[in-house]
């Protein structure tokens, strides 16, 4: 198993919106630090979870079953699931994976927030 | 409580680790390096370029019927409970990066007898469009495809299209686990609509895993390893099932499969009357 190359760090933006700052490569291995990030950020009181591609470097096959894994944790909450900052190449896998569908893509942290799609 | 099969089973109301979901854990331990700005990122070769709906060429041997057209599935878009099936084998000494590159130049020779996948000639590679014909008895072809959607040196995935069993993707993976090498094949699924759920409950899923291991048992053997044994752990991911996608069924293969093997002798006499 090979050592995670991320950082996840949570910020919270409001009493129900957490936003999830994601720097480094999104694989399967880097599961315990997303499910830990999932955590802090989570709560009955969170009902919309930000996720931050800015810095997102390498993602694999392995990263978006991941984000499909917390996908189900976050529906069991009943919590809504948004991302921003991607690079088009990383749009573009959501897309063909049709994982856009669950998971809203804004085109900035403000719209983001604010839940509307530009 | 999950539902769980197999020799392994996970805690009660726990998600399955997505560790478990991933495909090649090793990809993580690649070099950090940083894309340049404006440079395309290293995994950019390794996926599929995006489609909205698969094309295709007539392949011989298949019948390639339920495939041009279709959108391609997810586990977001299925119907049925979410599964992650996991099948190991233990490759000995044999590197990953040979067993993957084995898997992939030859992945249609280590299937089960009686099912034809009909991919592109240089193997499997990101972007491929294969075509399927697999037995489900009774003198019937299910049709349908899959969709090369990721391939690196170590691992490569297929996602399914639209009236396929299932709806979601299967990883083919390799890596070194110690002194050996684990080669496993990883479905993360839900049935695609409310006929294949009961079909997958009332035999499908034993079907499924004879399958995989049958094929991971093959591919064992080509790699040159005496006697090889493949684990199987099945896991109830999500036990909720998405009523919003019924209308999946549709689009169901198993069921234009079973009307085009009864229309064909009629086309096939039309097209004779039409010639003479």
């Amino acid at each position: 198993m090979g050592v995670p190359v991320i950082t996840m760090d949570v910020r919270r933006v409001g009493e129900k919106t957490a936003v999830v700052d994601i720097r480094g490569e999104v694989t399967a291995a880097c599961e315990p630090v997303l499910m830990s990030a999932y955590e802090a950020a989570g709560g009955s009181a969170t009902s919309r979870l930000v996720l931050n591609f800015a810095g997102l470097e390498y993602m694999n096959s392995g990263g978006i079953g991941m984000l499909v894994t917390l996908l189900v944790r976050a529906n069991r909450q009943h919590q809504e699931l948004a991302a921003y900052g991607l690079s088009e190449h990383y749009r573009e896998i959501f897309e063909l994976t049709r994982l856009d569908e669950a998971i809203t893509i804004y085109d900035s942290e403000e719209s983001a927030l604010n839940g509307v799609v530009r | 409580m999950p539902e769980t099969s197999g020799t392994e089973t996970a805690g009660p109301d726990r998600v399955a680790s997505a560790e478990q979901i991933g495909l090649s854990a090793r990809e993580a331990a690649a070099p950090h390096e940083v894309a340049p700005h404006g440079v395309a990122p290293r995994d950019a070769a390794s996926w599929a370029k995006k489609v909205d709906r698969l094309e295709v060429d007539p392949r011989e041997g298949v019948r390639g019927t339920n495939v041009a057209g279709r959108r391609l599935t997810g586990p977001v878009q299925g119907f049925g409970k979410m599964w992650q099936k996991t099948y190991r084998m233990d490759a000995g000494q044999v590197p990953p990066e040979q067993a993957i590159a084995t898997w992939r130049e030859h992945f249609p020779e280590f299937w089960p007898k009686g099912n034809r996948f009909a991919g592109a000639l240089t193997g499997i590679n990101p972007g491929d469009v294969a075509l399927l014909d697999l037995a489900i008895g009774g003198g019937v072809k299910l049709s349908t495809g899959v969709f090369v959607l990721y391939a690196d040196a170590e691992s490569f995935t297929l996602m399914t299209p639209q009236g396929h069993m299932f709806a979601g993707w299967i990883t083919f993976s390799a890596e070194r686990d110690g002194d050996t090498t684990t080669v496993q094949a990883q479905v993360l699924m839900r049935a695609n609509d409310p006929l294949y759920e009961v079909a997958m409950i009332c035999g499908g899923h034993r079907k499924e895993d004879k399958f995989w291991a049958a094929t991971l048992t093959s591919l064992g053997q080509r790699l040159g390893l005496p006697a090889p044994r493949v684990e199987t752990r099945s896991t109830c991911v999500d036990g909720k099932r998405q009523w919003h996608h019924a209308r999946n069924v549709w689009h169901n293969s198993m069921v234009r499969s079973v009307l085009q093997t009864l229309a064909a002798p009629f086309r096939r006499g039309k097209r004779t009357s039409t010639s003479a």
